[in-house]
């Protein structure tokens, strides 16, 4: 017994500092290796390229009626960049498992809520933070590649701006878009552990739903598919123009998603806390 | 160690003896002992069918309300399209101006109008279908005029026509789908056609001329089982017109669909053979839903026939509650994400747990491992794939039909080659999952750029605001190119519609969009056996 001794103190010290403590070790664990900081460059980079190349193939000509959301459409790449940022959130937690780094840091850790929680929190900051660099790229792109594809202010398209309110919620919308679908992905592989399937749960709920609702012709379904699906529902705070024919309207949407994002993060938080890991 | 003793097991032995059987017997002990991988087979077995037989139940039209029977015509609901003599779905509509003639003759006549109306540009149409719209004068491309001879009144019944077009000509039709090119160029009072249909039992020949004295054989049709005697005469057809331009855009509802009507002026109609002449009468052709707008008007030998509608094979998903079975497939996509999950797992868990270097100790040539391991992928999500597709099409299609949603006939070996077709495409995908699996040795890189590259193509297509020309090239070029193997109507030239993936119709032919993902598949296997042998494991 008295080999125990000498660890008693430093088990008292973590509990009195829980949650300082376990930021602080996942913010090292995340900036010492390469892959989170190369998934976050992967998000700008393809969003912004995503989009960059969406808004090129879309030319409003003359004497057409162009029904195109300038805002939604220069956001495209958001539909690409979602599933980099489903893999850095799903590694975070994904990746412990398959080393067994998961046990150490739940023995230095034992409240597996407090580290989830700091997980959670150090994900959404770098997603948020690379989301904005990300969504200010692609509507700075749409802004300068626009007005020369025919979208110009005399037909009706004024020159992109965060001046501009629903300009400035889809942009703002679509960081938060990014920091729920992290925190969604964070849940489901806390869940299930294995990477592979945890983003083949998160790419399968974003994807599955607006593609089944695309071929229910009964008008019912159709709504109601859109409406629980988490990227359909989430992504319509990107619309700007026809907001009335919406299945749901933009924030009751991000709801939705949050509420997908809270469901996945409880159903990870209890089986961490029941489970052995 | 004598003859006749029975040799104790040697695994190295046995390899070095029959190597690949062994292997790929290895592969599938480890497959099938491993429960998630089983299950997660099963489980795409069963996603793809449950979310079909949805799609297929929740897609009943809104006449349903009616009563829940059958699909049937009337205000607000499909106008269920007749049958052709080759099975398929086919519009029937025309204005006929027609007489009874038995056994062989010819019929001719000239053509020196073809004058039309459309609907605005705007498309505000008066809700009221039957209110008179703004029209403006004006021909869609395949508005069509000419002579015809059809086995009956009965729409769908078998024909052969000559005719002029508004765009594309003088063609000769028979039977819905087929279509021949005569000469080009519009008719006009200045340059008149003259066209001419000879019948010789169930052969029926087409001519046509500029001047009514030097012909030209455009076509000769056999229609199989033709009755002595014919319904023959003059037609006018105008399909409805929709505002389609290269900048059109996926996702939303932004077409302009509105009946169209055209006008063509007759003269110089004369018959011979052994068919009299006899008084003309004239009735619009399967006016279902009494929308059919058309008439004719006689003076002396020159007739002026106003007519809508078309004779041509009808096009899914074109304002009609009715699906296809490639509408009902809409599962595969789930299906799809459970076996590229098993399929990456499979390769990438055996170097997660370090199980590879024991692989590789027991069977060291590697390409035999890797070879093995798709093939057991491969055949597994084949038999899963077609199981679900062959589940979805048939049970798909009897509960639609028994909801009250019209499903499109396809024959049968269409429905065959989408059925294979799926269970190939399935077991592709689970190929370049685990070549890419092998390639990048993480399952969450793997898994992501596999189901993007499959997945997002088609979705972005069907629900962004990319324009149909960019959405058509990344189906063409990506992996989900292989969609295109579950196209179950086929496209036709002489039909105008918006031919898009979320109607079912891909760009590439069925199994040209397989041949894309086959080389996808093929590229990373071949990196990946390259990778495999020069890396440590």
């Amino acid at each position: 017994m008295s080999a125990a001794q000498p660890c008693l103190p430093v088990a008292r010290h973590a509990e009195a500092t829980g949650m300082r403590d376990a930021l602080h070790a996942e913010w090292t664990k995340l900036r010492t290796v390469a892959g989170p900081a190369w998934l976050l460059a992967g998000t700008v980079v393809l969003t912004v390229a995503v989009s960059t190349a969406a808004t090129a193939a879309v030319r409003c000509q003359a004497g057409l009626a162009c029904p195109v959301d300038t805002a939604k459409l220069s956001l495209t790449g958001i539909e690409f960049g979602q599933a980099v940022v489903a893999i850095l959130a799903v590694l975070v937690i994904s990746g412990e498992y398959s080393t067994g780094m998961i046990r150490v840091t739940l023995a230095a850790m034992p409240r597996r809520t407090t580290v989830l929680a700091a997980k959670a929190v150090l994900v959404v900051g770098l997603v948020l933070a690379a989301g904005t660099i990300a969504v200010g790229g692609s509507l700075l792109a749409g802004r300068i590649i626009l007005p020369g594809h025919g979208f110009t202010a005399a037909r009706g398209f004024p020159l992109l701006s965060l001046g501009d309110g629903p300009v400035l919620r889809a942009a703002a919308g679509s960081v938060l878009y990014l920091g729920l679908i992290a925190l969604l992905s964070l849940g489901a592989a806390t869940a299930v552990r294995d990477s592979a399937v945890a983003i083949g749960i998160v790419l399968g709920l974003l994807y599955i739903f607006p593609i089944v609702a695309n071929v229910v012709s009964n008008a019912h379904w159709h709504r109601h598919l859109e409406q629980v699906g988490p990227m359909s529902a989430g992504l319509a705070i990107q619309a700007t123009t026809g907001l009335r024919s919406l299945p749901i309207s933009p924030w009751a949407g991000l709801g939705v998603l949050a509420a997908w994002a809270a469901g996945a993060l409880l159903a990870g938080g209890l089986v961490l806390r029941w489970r052995d890991a | 160690m004598t003859a006749g003793t029975v040799t104790p097991y040697r695994p190295g032995e046995q390899a070095g003896r029959d190597g690949f059987a062994q292997v790929l017997r290895a592969e599938w002990t480890k497959f099938r002992t491993v429960r998630g991988w089983v299950i997660g087979t099963l489980g795409a077995v069963l996603v793809t069918a449950g979310l079909g037989l949805f799609a297929a139940g929740a897609s009943s039209s809104s006449c349903q309300g009616t009563g829940g029977g059958p699909a049937r015509t009337g205000q607000g609901c499909m106008t269920i399209p007749p049958v052709g003599p080759g099975g398929e779905a086919v519009s029937d509509s025309f204005y006929f101006v027609r007489q009874q003639l038995a056994g062989n003759g010819s019929i001719t006549v000239r053509i020196t109008s073809l004058t039309g109306k459309l609907p605005p540009t705007n498309g505000n149409l008066p809700s009221n279908p039957n209110a008179p719209v703004d029209t403006r004068p004006g021909l869609v491309p395949w508005a069509k005029a000419g002579i015809i001879i059809k086995e009956s009144t009965q729409p769908g019944s078998a024909y052969a026509a000559m005719m002029v077009t508004a765009d594309h000509g003088v063609r000769m039709q028979d039977n819905y789908t087929n279509d021949t090119a005569g000469q080009p160029g519009a008719v006009s009072p200045a340059s008149p056609r003259w066209l001419r249909l000879t019948r010789s039992g169930d052969t029926i020949t087409g001519y046509e001329s500029a001047d009514g004295t030097g012909w030209t054989q455009v076509g000769t049709v056999h229609l199989a089982g033709l009755p002595s005697a014919v319904q023959a005469g003059l037609f006018a057809a105008s399909p409805a017109y929709q505002a389609i331009s290269q900048n059109n855009f996926g996702g939303g509802e932004n077409g302009i669909i509105a009946p169209s009507q055209d006008t063509a002026v007759f003269d110089h109609l004369s018959r011979s053979g052994t068919w009299p002449g006899g008084a003309w009468t004239g009735d619009y052709i399967d006016a279902a839903d009494g929308s059919g707008i058309g008439g004719y008007h006689q003076v002396g030998g020159r007739f002026a026939v106003t007519g809508s509608g078309d004779i041509a094979p009808a096009v899914a998903g074109q304002g009609g509650s009715g699906t296809t079975i490639t509408n009902h497939l809409v599962g595969t996509f789930a299906g799809l994400i459970a076996v590229i999950v098993v399929a990456t797992i499979f390769i990438t868990a055996e170097y997660r747990r370090g199980l590879i270097r024991i692989t590789l100790a027991a069977s060291p040539r590697r390409g035999r491992v890797l070879a093995a391991k798709a093939i057991v992928i491969g055949s597994v999500t084949f038999v899963a794939g077609l199981a679900a597709a062959a589940a979805t099409v048939i049970f798909g299609a009897r509960l639609a039909s028994a909801r009250g949603s019209y499903v499109y006939p396809v024959p049968w070996p269409t429905e065959l080659r989408v059925v294979v077709g799926t269970g190939l495409l399935i077991a592709l995908a689970a190929v370049f999952a685990l070549a890419l699996g092998t390639v990048l040795r993480r399952s969450a890189a793997a898994v992501t750029i596999v189901i993007v590259a499959i997945v997002l193509p088609y979705l972005l297509g069907v629900v962004s605001v990319l324009p149909v020309s960019a959405s058509d090239w990344l189906l063409r070029i990506t992996p989900a190119a292989a969609f295109a193997v579950q196209q179950a109507m086929p496209q036709y030239p002489q039909v105008t519609a918006l031919y898009t993936p979320s109607s079912g119709y891909f760009p590439l032919a069925p199994w040209a969009g397989l041949a894309v993902l086959c080389a996808y598949a093929a590229l990373a296997l071949a990196l990946a056996a390259v990778l495999l042998r020069r890396r440590d494991a």
